[in-house]
């Protein structure tokens, strides 16, 4: 099992589930779910956090700004 | 999990909204290209430290409520006339950074006067321009943009040069003009695209700085809605028909 250097938090109230973000995750951590939320979008979560790199990219070409993005700081342990 | 709970802290925040955008959902469709670009001009407004001093001209098209959305003061033009407006904000108000926000029906079709002549009398301001090929708000009809067979809801069978004439390049039109000091078309549909679409319109307010004239940002862009794709299939569409027609990169760059 991978270990995560990064994890991120989805504003699951307002995303839109465009799924822009898990097209653009590198690693594939990030799934829409079965589920929907108020507005009847899937919303995205993380489905694999142990992949997470912490690059930003998703929190980056979210449209809606959904997605807070954290990285822990070299030599951290967890 | 126990790893994701000691790495969500506040200190490890690499990536947040920033307070330049207000904390209103923004009324744009899933993925719309619209939402990428306007966080990209809040990061840009936030990080120069010019909140106080920006004006925005928003537009009529789908762009039409972005003042919602950045917390910073705005003016509303009529259709098209965003270029003429930021003409008068700037020269009436020169300390202040001006730029307009347009679609492509906004700016490249009844607003086409406005723009050439702004551009040619080299106003300084930032104009970005949202091409998306489409009328996305009144219903998806064919803009002067809207690619050569690409349907819409005015050509369903698809464009016809021999009847509507070939989509207009005006970015290259305008790099053309004297006035114009920066001429660039970027995407943001990866991450790789949208941090370089944040240089251009970082450059383009810094142009306007250092007075050298009009910068024009063009944005290539989505409209699922209009398209009629989901927002992923979109941006493959994008990749694979506009990128061709509408080239990344630097038109002009004094
Ligand atoms: C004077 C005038 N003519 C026509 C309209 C109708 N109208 C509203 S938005 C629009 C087109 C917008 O397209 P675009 O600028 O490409 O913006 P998008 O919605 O695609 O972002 C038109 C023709 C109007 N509001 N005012
Ligand atoms: S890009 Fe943003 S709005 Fe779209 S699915 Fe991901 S978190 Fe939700
Ligand atoms: S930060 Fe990077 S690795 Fe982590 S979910 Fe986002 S895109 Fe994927
Ligand atoms: S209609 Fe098109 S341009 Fe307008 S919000 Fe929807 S996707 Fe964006
Ligand atoms: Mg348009």
């Amino acid at each position: 099992m991978a270990k995560a250097k990064g994890a991120i938090v989805v504003d699951e109230v307002k995303c839109k589930g465009c799924g822009v973000c898990v097209t653009a995750c590198p690693t594939k951590v990030i799934e829409l779910a079965a589920e929907v939320n108020g507005k009847g979008y899937h919303y995205a979560y993380m489905a694999h956090p142990d992949n997470c790199i912490g690059c930003a990219n998703c929190g980056i070409v979210c449209p809606d700004t959904c997605i807070t993005v954290y990285r822990a700081k070299a030599g951290a342990t967890a | 999990m126990s790893d994701i709970n000691t790495i969500i802290k506040p200190e490890n925040i690499i990536y947040k909204k920033t307070d330049v955008l207000t904390d209103n959902v923004m009324h744009y469709c899933p993925g719309c290209s619209h939402g990428t670009v306007h966080k990209l001009i809040a990061e840009v407004i936030e990080e120069m430290g010019i909140q106080e001093t920006t004006i925005g001209i928003a537009p009529v098209g789908c762009s039409v409520l972005a003042y919602n959305y950045l917390e910073i003061d705005w003016q509303e033009a009529a259709h098209g006339r965003a270029p003429a407006l930021a003409t008068a904000v700037k020269r009436l108000m020169p300390e202040k950074y001006v730029f307009s926000y347009q679609g492509d029906g906004d700016l490249a079709a009844i607003g086409t006067a406005e723009t050439i002549h702004a551009c040619n009398r080299g106003e300084n301001i930032v104009m970005v321009f949202i091409n998306n090929g489409i009328y996305g708000m009144t219903g998806g009809q064919m803009a002067p943009t809207t690619l050569p067979g690409m349907p819409a809801s005015t050509c369903p069978a698809g464009r016809d040069v021999s009847h509507d004439g070939a989509p207009i390049k005006i970015s290259e039109l305008l790099a053309q003009l004297p006035g114009t000091c920066y001429v660039t078309r970027q995407s943001v549909h990866t991450a790789a695209n949208v941090r370089k679409t944040k240089k251009a319109l970082r450059k383009a307010f810094e142009n306007q700085a250092a007075n050298k004239g009009t910068s024009l940002v063009e944005v290539v862009s989505t409209c699922s809605s209009g398209w009629k794709m989901t927002p992923t299939k979109a941006n493959e569409w994008m990749e694979e028909n506009m990128f061709p027609y509408y080239p990344l990169g630097d038109m002009k760059n004094e």
